[in-house]
């Protein structure tokens, strides 16, 4: 079947059937994944699906629908559904498709797809899998358990057309490995991960590394305590850090914008972190899982920078929160298989600082180096931040000791002021990247 | 109704005979057991926002779970495609998990008694779209109507129904049909030019309709969400340490969804990777506590007349005057284990794998008046709503976070706090249980669980309790 022309045939059907606009989601995937435990295979999955997504536009009404049924009778059904449903939803002055100046697509290989996760044979993966399981056992006599080891690959096709002309399509592939040991030790039992993921198998971290690296974060749990209640000065790892990230861009995200419901509502053009701060969205870079050649609008990708030294530059926005903001949309529509466009980010980061993450640790006498956070404890509207958290615990500039079941809480405006470091080590594991980051004081709740 | 009555025969001409050789296909490699999981979903979704109904979505996926067992290995394959060749071509995928000759001839499939934990003639998503657009509609209205503080409201309302049928190599044959629908509310409130405050209140259940036009209306969850927005905006940060903490009856039992529910599913004890494995027998909670799951309460959230695999849902005793008893099973732990099913094998999809998992988790009504236990507390915590929540189930640490809890001072509730993450850890935390409530609630039936990337609706619920020690974090 050929997916474009099923996209087109939808477009042309949601007209003939009185729509005023239409956009035309449909995505087409295969997913293979091995897991193994304690050496041996546990669970191979293997399958494809598909499915297609219809919105349409009644003048200003809106209605929307999808189906897995791709046959001629499952189509029709779908685009008869979205027409019906636009019958019952309100005018929306608002409502629309971007407008037709501002679709495209990125020209040039964003680099998404690669043969070599299809043609990996399927003993080659779970060989790998049980390769990065075997290397966390062997690390340590006290990693003595396993939640197991998993090789998954994905591969896909999307495509996206719109009533305005608009036809794309591109194919993406995945392929990631990971690792969960379990430490065990004087009744204290701990689990940590490790993982790889990449566009292409060779761009992988070999097994052996993922395992050990898993292994050593469960190891150097073992026998956590709790500290008491203070304040001080607090680290994330690159991959805590991230979490940030999720908050931050909730906060600039043009749906939470416009309704007020975001502690920066009103901040554009002002100082909202440290000078040190800058943070990025770019759905440009090749490779990154980000990236693709147009949004979920049929808008090509850019480069923003949300905040700049410190100061608030830009929000992200689909063309629907540009039109209630009077901006222009920026590249981040986003949504499923169909609905109206919510908004997204592409590759969304912190770039690296100047700091050695190691000289950031030597910088604390006292504080909490953070490994995981646990629990949904933000609140963008009021910018409230509250955790559950585990990490390490650092005396005179050296990790001495683990912690764990305690809080660490603050507001995320000041986090932001207070972020005192930023590491030069940033690396890209799925489109949310920081490097290591200080805070000079937030609130640990622990005995 | 038989099952030549029954959905997936009438739609898709899908006979018992058609079954077992599917069954057959997928044990053709020599599994010791085969299943196969058929699903159609047909979803509605409507909200409404600045006072216009934006968005009104329907759908349908529809598929085959295919899944072969030999020893403690699993293959799965699944299709979306309910042709016979495109089944029968899953099954061979499937099957390519064991090695070795059929050793199955026939298998007799034999029906599953019926029952009706959710006797809903007509499902919300068939009945017409206007009266369901009008729930959102007149919740709006009512939380713009509460207080002229509301500043923004967002309403939504979705229902699916899900009819599945489940075959399996060992003979079981169940179908079942599953409606669901929810409503929530959020609103957004704000005084002058101060901090504006959020407010959520929502529910459902395996219900129909007039549950919206009857039991619980648009405007009761409109009026709760206001309220809890307004609480807020008169709220102090909260404390940071280790205090009494009293938590209200209801939602609030998420914390033992979090505590021990996670911690007692089976795969993770026949791993040894739980803090709760080897523990059966051993004193893990207070005396005062009871806990149970059970997937077999009429009209719940979390209820099920068969689990995804087929077995019949029940009430499961995890936890007895603070002993533990016992963990939820899914077919694989069972098998493995030798131990007997609890109904507790759930799974988001056909493209899923099932998993031992909660249906409603709740802990049993104690003697105490829920008011003699605020007064017995001279300095605390009180807890009267959450949101999320989350567990490390190795380490046993668990998190959730209270979005409306207030200050006790002298045996009074006093001053509401802003939210703050509560953390504690499983096998130990409901030992400082010291009273308990006589006044058992369940919740309003909004609560969604994720393991392993699988979301499933759940319902949980709690009496008063009191709990001597908690470590709160907030900044104060």
């Amino acid at each position: 079947m050929n997916l474009e022309e099923l996209a087109s045939g939808v477009i042309e059907q949601a007209k003939k059937g009185g729509a005023t606009g239409a956009e035309c989601t449909v995505s087409e995937g295969d997913h293979f994944s091995a897991s193994v435990r304690m050496g041996e295979i546990e669970s191979l999955q293997e399958a494809g699906s598909r499915g297609a997504g219809v919105r349409v536009l009644i003048g200003k009404n809106a209605g929307s629908a999808y189906t897995s049924d791709l046959s001629d009778d499952g189509i029709a059904h779908m685009v008869r559904s979205a027409l019906d449903l636009a019958k019952i939803t309100s005018e929306d002055p608002f409502a629309g498709l971007p407008d037709a100046s501002e679709l495209g697509k990125m020209t040039g290989d964003l680099e998404l797809y690669s043969d070599s996760v299809v043609q990996l044979p399927a003993s080659t993966k779970i060989e790998w899998a049980k390769r990065a399981e075997a290397a966390a056992l062997a690390a340590d006599p006290r990693i003595a358990n396993s939640e197991g080891a998993s090789f998954d690959t994905r591969v896909g096709s999307t495509v996206f057309a719109n009533s305005l002309g608009f036809l794309g399509s591109y194919r993406s592939s995945s392929c990631s490995i990971s690792a969960v040991p379990v430490a065990k030790q004087n009744g204290s039992m701990e689990r940590d991960f490790w993982f790889s993921i990449a566009r292409s198998v060779d761009a992988l971290e070999n097994p052996e590394d993922v395992g050990r690296k898993a292994a050593e974060r469960a190891l150097r749990r073992l026998g956590a305590r709790k500290v008491s209640t203070q304040k001080a000065p607090v680290i994330f790892e690159p991959r805590v850090a991230r979490t940030l990230l999720d908050n931050i861009f909730d906060a600039i995200s043009g749906d939470s914008v416009y309704r007020s419901e975001t502690f920066l509502a009103g901040k554009l053009g002002q100082k909202v972190a440290t000078e040190k701060l800058t943070v990025v969205d770019d759905a440009t870079i090749p490779k990154l899982f980000g990236s693709s050649p147009f949004d979920d609008e049929g808008v090509p990708p850019r480069r923003t920078a949300v905040i700049q030294d410190g100061v608030l530059q830009s929000w992200l926005l689909n063309s629907y929160t540009a039109r209630k903001l009077g901006l222009r949309t920026t590249g981040n529509a986003s949504r499923g298989i169909t609905g109206n466009a919510g908004v997204g980010h592409g590759n969304f980061y912190i770039p690296k600082g100047a700091v050695d993450p190691a000289d950031i640790i030597k910088s604390v006498k006292r504080g909490l180096y953070v490994t995981e956070l646990i629990g949904f404890g933000v609140n963008i509207v009021t910018g409230d931040y509250s955790r559950g958290a585990a990490g390490l615990w650092i005396e005179n500039g050296e990790l001495a000791y683990p912690v764990s079941e305690i809080t660490i809480a603050s507001t995320l405006q000041e986090m932001l002021s207070n972020l005192e470091a930023i590491g030069s080590d940033l690396e890209f594991r799925g489109a949310l990247a920081s490097p290591t980051l200080l805070i000079a004081e937030m609130t640990i709740s622990g005995q | 109704m038989g099952f030549p009555d029954s959905f997936f025969a009438r739609k898709f001409n899908i006979t018992e005979r058609d079954l077992e050789s599917y069954l057959a296909e997928a044990l053709s490699s020599g599994g010791d057991y085969a299943d196969l999981y058929f699903e159609y979903v047909s979803t509605s979704a409507l909200s409404i926002d600045e006072s216009i109904v934006k968005s009104a979505t329907q759908g349908v996926t529809l598929g085959v779970g295919i899944r072969v067992i030999q020893g403690e290995r699993t293959g799965y394959a699944y299709s979306d495609d309910l042709s016979p060749e495109k089944i029968r071509q899953a099954a061979k995928v499937a099957a390519c998990i064991a090695n070795g000759p059929s050793q199955v001839d026939k298998t007799g499939l034999q029906e599953g008694t019926k029952r009706d934990l959710y006797p809903v003639l007509v499902a919300p998503g068939e009945t017409s779209l206007a009266e369901r657009v009008a729930l959102v509609k007149r919740a709006n209205e009512a939380a713009r109507a509460a207080d002229p503080r509301v500043v923004q409201v967002q309403a939504s309302y979705a229902d699916s129904l899900r009819h599945v049928l489940v075959a399996t190599s060992d003979g079981v044959l169940n179908f079942d049909r599953q409606p669901l629908a929810r409503m929530g509310v959020a609103v957004l409130a704000r005084e002058g030019d101060g901090v504006p405050q959020r407010g959520y209140a929502g529910g459902g259940g395996r219900v129909s309709l007039d549950f919206f036009l009857q039991e619980k209306t648009p405007e009761h969850f409109a009026q709760k969400a206001v309220r809890q927005a307004l609480i807020q905006l008169g709220a102090v940060p909260a404390p940071a340490g280790e205090m009494t903490v009293v938590l209200g009856p209801g939602w609030p039992g998420i914390l033992l969804h979090e505590a021990v529910g996670h911690g007692l599913e089976a795969d993770f004890n026949r791993k040894g990777v739980s803090a709760f494995s080897d523990r059966i027998g051993q004193q893990v909670a207070s005396p005062l506590c009871t806990v149970v799951d059970d997937g077999s309460i009429r009209d719940r959230r979390g209820s099920l007349n068969v689990d995804d695999e087929g077995n019949p849902t029940q009430q499961n005793v995890l936890i007895e005057n603070g002993v533990l008893r016992g963990y939820l099973q899914d077919k694989l732990s069972s098998r493995i284990t030798r131990s007997k099913p609890t109904g507790s094998g759930r799974r988001e999809s056909y493209q899923h794998i099932p998993m031992p998992r909660m249906t409603n988790t709740f802990m049993l009504a104690g003697e105490s008046d829920p008011e003699e236990i605020i007064r017995s507390v001279p300095k605390g915590l009180y807890c009267a709503n959450f949101g999320g929540g989350q567990v490390d189930i190795t380490s046993g640490n668990f998190v959730f976070s209270a979005s409306e809890s207030y200050l006790i001072e002298d045996g009074h509730i006093t001053t509401p706090v802003r939210g703050a993450t509560l953390i504690g850890n499983g096998p130990e935390a409901l030992k400082y249980v010291s009273m308990v409530g006589n006044d058992l609630k369940l919740d309003e039936g909004v609560g969604v669980c994720g393991k392993e990337g699988q979301s499933v609706p759940v319902g949980v619920g709690i009496p008063t309790i009191k709990l001597d020690r908690m470590t709160v974090g907030g900044t104060a």
